[in-house]
């Protein structure tokens, strides 16, 4: 059933295949970790009262919004790069700069997540109703306090839909990485696809693979979804396999 | 910095030329594919949501880029293909660039349509039909006209998307604004030209965003008090 290139071991791909979607999944986990931590200083930053820190996180997602994905690898990974080794210049260290691909990966596509996830964050925030955090002042909370036990917690309850839609297109993106050569799913198809001049089945086991992740990521948002909503009275979303988003 | 501008601007202007172009026949193409697709996926005939829903999901499901490579790269390697009569489109990388970014806009409109579509307010579907219009005609004179009003700021996100998307049909051998920019930068390794191109598509997507509130207004102006 299964082509003989398509096999795993010597004679086929299979193995280099689920080897690039296992790079795949790890470079989305790092760029996860580096969004969610940018679009939260971003979200904080766009609802402070500083002008300053609001113009910078605003020019932030306006930049990333505008300007196509694969660019902003390239820039990363070639301008950052660039900056990078002009700098170690500057402290008299002239051995140029090896920038790591899956450092630049992670975060070229962490900056993007972040982004948009600022957007998600800043609504979420927003959305948590003013009584709770005066009620918590009042019973004489620290605003460190108020923030981690009453606002944070409510905050992920709304911004778990956005950050799941997110995720999905996070999936998707780190195919444009494959563009610095980095080992990941698309890379090793495009690679096989050619070594093989078996482009078809290739790029369709690849799809194949990047539905699965997508598949298996829709089931986990559900369930977590299920899990934040769990104190909250109808609105314990319904067990459906396939939760659409937005 | 800028003798880079002098020497290969034009060369970014022609491949941002094409990247306009590309953008504007895909919206259209995607348009015209999506109502159908919404409408199919809004059946209570599983025979005929079911197609659309699987549509739909594999061009959510998985990267533009490979979907563009699966046309161009995957479906050249057969001699039907390349003897049959779609070669026309199949064989020529912009045409291919177009067919994909097409087919993987419909999907988003279709969904973003489906949602316009269910947020008409229920009473006017019912007026109208109280009125004794045709099926057909509540669609066209009701349904369709809300639910784009309703869908028009999404919908012009998406064409943003669309827009960023299409800097893809560089990696199948378009040369698009992307794709200019990749082969100046191969020849002399200098990195400002990704600055120029990012400065190019910032513009791009400025024009698109004013495009739409200007389109927002012309809709919505039956909404402004008389006067």
């Amino acid at each position: 059933m299964i082509p003989e290139i398509l096999r795993f071991g010597d004679t086929g791909f299979g193995d280099e295949l689920v080897a690039g979607a296992l790079v795949t999944l790890e470079i989305a986990l790092y760029s996860l970790a580096i969004g969610l931590g940018l679009g939260l200083t971003a979200a904080g930053a766009k609802l402070s009262r500083s002008r300053v820190l609001r113009g910078i996180a605003e020019t932030y997602s306006l930049l990333i919004r505008g300007i196509p994905e694969l660019l902003i690898i390239l820039l990363v990974y070639y301008s950052g790069g660039a900056a990078v080794e002009a700098l170690l210049g500057l402290f008299g260290h002239d051995g140029g700069f090896d920038f790591n691909k899956r450092l630049a990966g992670s975060l070229a596509l962490g900056l993007i997540f972040g982004a948009f996830a600022s957007e998600v964050f800043r609504g979420a925030l927003i959305a948590v109703p003013k009584g709770q955090i005066e009620a918590a002042l009042a019973i004489g909370m620290t605003r460190r306090q108020v923030f981690l036990r009453v606002r944070f917690p409510q905050m992920l309850r709304f911004a778990l839909p956005g950050l799941g839609n997110l995720w999905m297109v996070l999936l998707k993106d780190t195919s444009l990485v494959s563009v610095i050569a980095l080992d990941e799913l698309m890379r090793e198809t495009s690679v096989a696809a050619e070594a093989t001049q078996r482009p078809f089945e290739f790029y369709l086991a690849a799809t194949v693979l990047y539905l699965l992740l997508t598949i298996v990521s829709d089931v986990f948002r559900a369930r977590l979804e299920r899990r934040a909503n769990r104190g909250i009275a109808g609105e314990a979303a319904p067990r459906r396999l396939l939760r659409r988003g937005v | 910095m800028l003798d880079l501008w002098i020497t290969y601007g034009d060369r970014l202007i022609d491949g941002a030329v094409i990247t306009v172009r590309l953008v504007a026949l895909a919206c259209m193409i995607g348009l015209v594919l999506a109502v159908p697709l919404a409408l199919a996926r809004r059946s209570d005939r599983r025979w005929v949501s079911v197609p659309a829903y699987l549509y739909i999901y594999f061009f959510r499901g998985t990267p533009l880029i490979v979907q563009l490579a699966l046309l161009y790269y995957g479906l050249a390697q057969f001699e039907a293909v390349r003897e049959g009569p779609l070669w026309i489109v199949l064989g020529d990388a912009e045409y291919c660039g177009l067919l994909g970014l097409s087919l993987n806009t419909a999907a988003y409109v279709a969904e973003i349509l489906r949602g316009g579509i269910a947020a008409v307010p229920k009473g006017e579907v019912e007026a109208a039909d109280a009125c004794g219009m045709p099926r057909a005609a509540v669609y066209r004179r009701i349904v369709l006209p809300r639910a784009i009003r309703i869908a028009w700021p999404a919908y012009g996100n998406e064409v943003i998307l669309l827009l960023k998307g299409s800097a893809l049909v560089s990696t199948i051998t378009v040369y698009d604004l992307m794709g200019e920019t990749r082969s100046v930068f191969s020849r002399g390794y200098d990195d400002a030209v990704y600055l120029y191109a990012a400065a190019l598509y910032l513009i791009l997507a400025l024009a698109v965003t004013g495009a739409f509130r200007l389109g927002e207004r012309r809709m919505n102006r039956y909404l402004r008090a008389a006067g």
